[in-house]
């Protein structure tokens, strides 16, 4: 098959073979992202087309109320490196916490940008809207370049061609919206209802989850979402539809504590807290790191892929992580 | 290296109010004023400008919960608040005298790691761009580089395993002509150093290997975070650690360890062949960053318990204490008593100096235009002194106390730039320190494997220790974080929190003025010599606001003491 990369100047193979990427390395992240989105091996090919095609989408990153782990979650994707594919794949104007420049040399880079039109913007946190301060502005807990990121973000995001929340913070608030909320934090969904905009959630979330829905986007537009606006292709099954002690779930085989025998023996951890049967994430299966995730090293997942995860979950009772949930 | 004549480049004339907002490649948000008069800076203001109140979202929930709300303080330095945080409740409620030695070498082991990955990145990816200029890689001779890429891999140790190939440093090239050509030049549009900039002195070719190995600490940082994820679940953000020890018993078989040992080998030798090397090499063209940049006094919490010393700071690694005035020779003892937060210059109602177990705030914003109260974060003060803390303060509290490892590499770096010790008082010794002590780090790392190792082969097995929460305790968690000394403080009624604070290395860092109008840190650094060229990209302040290696998120925060009736969150 044919493709072309970045603007097709060289041929693609000689582009990212420059950059130390084979054809063979390149396709088999192709053949990871597809296996990510539920498809089969055979559509590697289309997630290299839709990767490598001759428009790439100029993206601005803002930062609102976060805490920079969405950022450095996409730092830790491979087969290939991030490096290779942002470089030829999307033109990342504005990323304050990776860009050269700073000051009114950086809000230049993401005005022009705005301006210009035809943009994606990635959101990471959420946005405070409370009142404060002497002259009561709404939002005024947080600004960035002497501007609210309220009012940044309505600009952005009315003038961006679709916009990705990634993180928790940015699709439904996050930490700082937890009870009590004292910046009167939003989702940036809550705030433009109507607007294209897709969550991909998760504290951090599985940088894969987000690579996928920019490539499902650059091919098709806005893929399947459910009615958290998540991707179906990364957020249609639970935690515990792929979790490997499912059968000492379904055996009543609870660890009653951490220093327990049963929990050296790797029994399940509902008895501790586990939400996974609640949370809707691909975790188990693409992992983190490529190595680990949290039940796998013995700790109960927090659901932290759903919305306000931080103030409960699906049950009643008294709200906290390492709750007892085996009557749920 | 000290007492050198005033060198560089010219300086602007006249008088600019200079303001950085966003300041990039930090984490958080951070806007800097200063006023520049004939290439000086001669007035400054450190401002934070994102609350997000995490204290007051803390009171009334399960102690055991705050270590994943804390650790949202931050992303960057993931790992630092979960653990400050839950040796904060195991010192409350008492297990910290009782952890199993695996679960504090576990513990221990993630957090080397850490500082490996944090490091490295600051290094690279937040810090060399205001030393180096990628542009400035197209008129490089890649012949004559890939020679200096074999002489400067060498400063470490004779036999490096990681050297730039000519080929390396084509690809490199290529890529950043590719990307120049594009015209489109994404996270590097409108950087500072193109079309030249008088302050950006590397020649081409230290250009290009500099942008080579940028590149390839990036593929590097993918190691260190899964380094960490091996016990720690998963990076950013680990979930591995709880009351009373660690929950990963499968990381006590062969396959997790020589994971780890393996990831573990290739950071350190990248570590040792190209990041202490390449430090010295820019280090030693930009000798002038010696004599600008420094502050006077400097603490250390100490990092690293030894097993069964989760309880004593004076057991760990990297050792506690307190150096006032830059004396070398008078090391004092760390007193916790000594801490308290001010709020004159900051978004907060007034109130007197408190300490963290007493503090009462309320967060109260006026606005941008305000020159008094400006900023979010507060001005922790100890003994009333602003102190200075992260891996300059580690390094010279060592250093001063005689620790080997600390005396041997701070003094090969100085020799190795020709200076005197007087010049780790500056934005380049600052810099310089985070290196050595990533190196010392690295190196120490192996025998704490070996240790867990070693009792995994005895029979012993613990990980954790299961402990019931009193109904009143109080406590604190001391933590060494990459950026310098983090303490959580935890009060504990009818088994919830009555009140959380943190205390933070940012806020002692780059918080503003005190009461006694004392400036904070930061500020005093960029009132020391700091030289403007261009005020329209003042590059010289990025460096010295980057060699603090910020962190605004974390470093932001109100202690919220109000009493009232504890809320029972309504289940969603």
């Amino acid at each position: 098959m044919k493709f072309s990369v970045g603007h097709g100047k060289d041929g693609a193979v000689e582009r990212l073979e420059k950059r130390g990427v084979t054809r063979r390395d390149f396709m088999k992240f192709c053949g990871t992202v597809a296996a990510v989105m539920g498809m089969g091996p055979a559509f590697a090919p289309k997630v290299a087309e839709a990767l490598t095609s001759d428009n790439r989408p100029d993206v601005v990153w803002l930062h609102n109320a976060e805490c920079t782990g969405c950022s450095e979650s996409i730092l830790r994707t491979v087969e290939p490196y991030i490096d290779a594919l942002i470089l030829d794949y999307i033109s990342l104007n504005y990323h304050e916490t990776l860009m050269a420049a700073a000051g009114h040399a950086a809000e230049k880079a993401l005005w022009d940008t705005v301006e210009k039109g035809n943009f994606v913007a990635v959101i990471e946190g959420g946005v405070p809207t409370a009142v404060t301060g002497t002259n009561n502005e709404p939002g005024g807990h947080g600004k960035v370049g002497g501007h609210t990121m309220l009012e940044n973000t309505t600009k952005v995001v009315e003038a961006a061609a679709a916009t990705i929340t990634y993180g928790t913070c940015a699709s439904y608030g996050g930490v700082q919206k937890a009870a009590p909320n004292p910046t009167g934090t939003k989702g940036v969904g809550e705030l433009f209802p109507g607007k294209a905009i897709i969550n991909v959630p998760g504290c951090p979330p599985n940088p894969y989850s987000l690579v996928g829905t920019i490539v499902a986007f650059l091919k098709a537009g806005v893929p399947e979402l459910d009615d958290l606006g998540r991707p179906v292709l990364f957020y249609g099954e639970t935690v515990h539809d792929n979790c490997p002690r499912q059968e000492f779930f379904d055996n009543d085989q609870f660890a009653p504590s951490f220093g327990s025998e049963e929990a050296k023996k790797g029994w399940c951890l509902r008895k501790l807290g586990c939400r996974g049967p609640e949370t809707f994430n691909n975790c188990p299966t693409v992992k983190f790191n490529q190595y680990n995730w949290p039940v796998q090293a013995g700790h109960p997942c927090i659901g932290c892929s759903q919305p306000d995860f931080w103030d409960g979950a699906d049950w009643d009772g008294e709200t906290y992580m390492y709750a007892d949930l085996t009557d749920f | 290296m000290s007492g050198c004549a005033k060198s560089g480049p010219a300086v602007a004339h006249g008088k600019h109010d200079v303001v950085v907002d966003p300041v990039t490649r930090i984490e958080g948000h951070l806007r800097v004023e200063a006023v520049v008069e004939d290439g000086k800076i001669i007035d400054v203001r450190s401002s934070s400008q994102l609350f997000r109140g995490l204290e007051i979202i803390l009171k009334g929930r399960d102690p055991r919960d705050a270590q994943h709300f804390t650790q949202r303080s931050c992303g960057v330095c993931t790992y630092t608040h979960a653990l400050a945080s839950i040796r904060s409740v195991d010192n409350a409620v008492g297990v910290d005298k009782h952890m199993p030695h695996n679960a504090t070498i576990i513990r221990n082991l993630v957090m080397a790691a850490q500082f490996m990955h944090d490091h490295l990145v600051h290094f690279y990816h937040l810090h060399a761009l205001d030393f180096v200029d990628v542009a400035g890689c197209l008129s490089a001779d890649v012949d004559k580089t890939a020679q200096i890429a074999d002489a400067v891999a060498k400063t470490v140790r004779k036999d490096p395993k990681f050297v730039s190939s000519k080929e390396d440093l084509q690809k490199t090239k290529d890529t950043v002509k590719k990307i120049v050509d594009s015209g489109r030049l994404g996270i590097f549009t409108n950087a500072y150093f193109l079309g030249g900039h008088d302050a950006y002195i590397l020649p081409p070719e230290y250009n290009l290997l500099a942008t080579d190995h940028y590149l390839k600490a990036l593929h590097m940082q993918v190691k260190a975070a899964r380094a960490m994820a091996v016990w720690g679940a998963k990076n950013p953000h680990t979930q591995f650690t709880v009351m009373g020890g660690v929950t990963c018993y499968e990381g006590l078989t062969d396959k997790y360890i020589n994971d780890f040992l393996a990831l573990y080998a290739e950071v350190k030798d990248f570590i040792i062949d190209c990041y202490i090397p390449d430090l010295l090499a820019v280090a030693g063209v930009y000798k002038d960053w010696a004599n600008i940049g420094g502050t006077t006094n400097f603490m250390s919490f100490g990092e690293f318990p030894a097993p069964g010393g989760e309880a004593d700071l004076n057991s760990r690694y990297e050792k506690p204490g307190v150096i006032y005035n830059r004396d070398l020779s008078n090391v004092m003892d760390f007193d916790p008593s000594k801490i308290e937060e001010h709020v004159k210059h900051s978004w907060y109602k007034d109130d007197s100096p408190k300490h963290p177990y007493a503090g009462v705030t309320d967060p109260m914003y006026t606005s941008l235009d305000d020159k008094t109260k400006y900023s979010w974060m507060k001005a922790p003060r100890y003994e009333g002194k602003a102190v200075e803390v992260g891996p300059l303060a580690h390094c010279l509290v060592n250093y001063a106390k005689g620790q080997p490892e600390f005396k041997t590499y701070v003094d090969f770096v100085l020799n190795a730039l020709g200076a005197g010790p007087d010049a780790l008082f500056s934005t380049l010794g600052r810099t310089a320190a985070r290196g050595i002590e990533c190196l010392i780090v690295a190196l120490k790392t192996e025998e704490w494997v070996n240790d867990l190792k070693e009792n995994v082969a005895k029979g012993d097995t613990a990980i954790c220790k299961d402990w019931d929460m009193p109904s009143e305790a109080q406590g604190v968690g001391f933590v060494n974080a990459p950026r310098g000394g983090l303490s959580h403080w935890i009060v504990i009624k009818d088994k919830k929190i009555d009140n959380f604070q943190l205390v933070v290395p940012s806020t002692w860092n780059i918080g503003p003025r005190c009461d006694a109008d004392v400036p904070g840190p930061l500020e005093e650094a960029l009132l020391d010599n700091t030289p403007i060229v261009d005020p329209e990209r003042p590059v010289e302040i990025l460096r010295t606001v980057h060699s603090y290696d910020p962190c605004i998120a974390c470093g932001v925060h109100v202690i919220d003491n109000k009493t009232g009736n504890v809320k029972k969150f309504r289940v969603l």
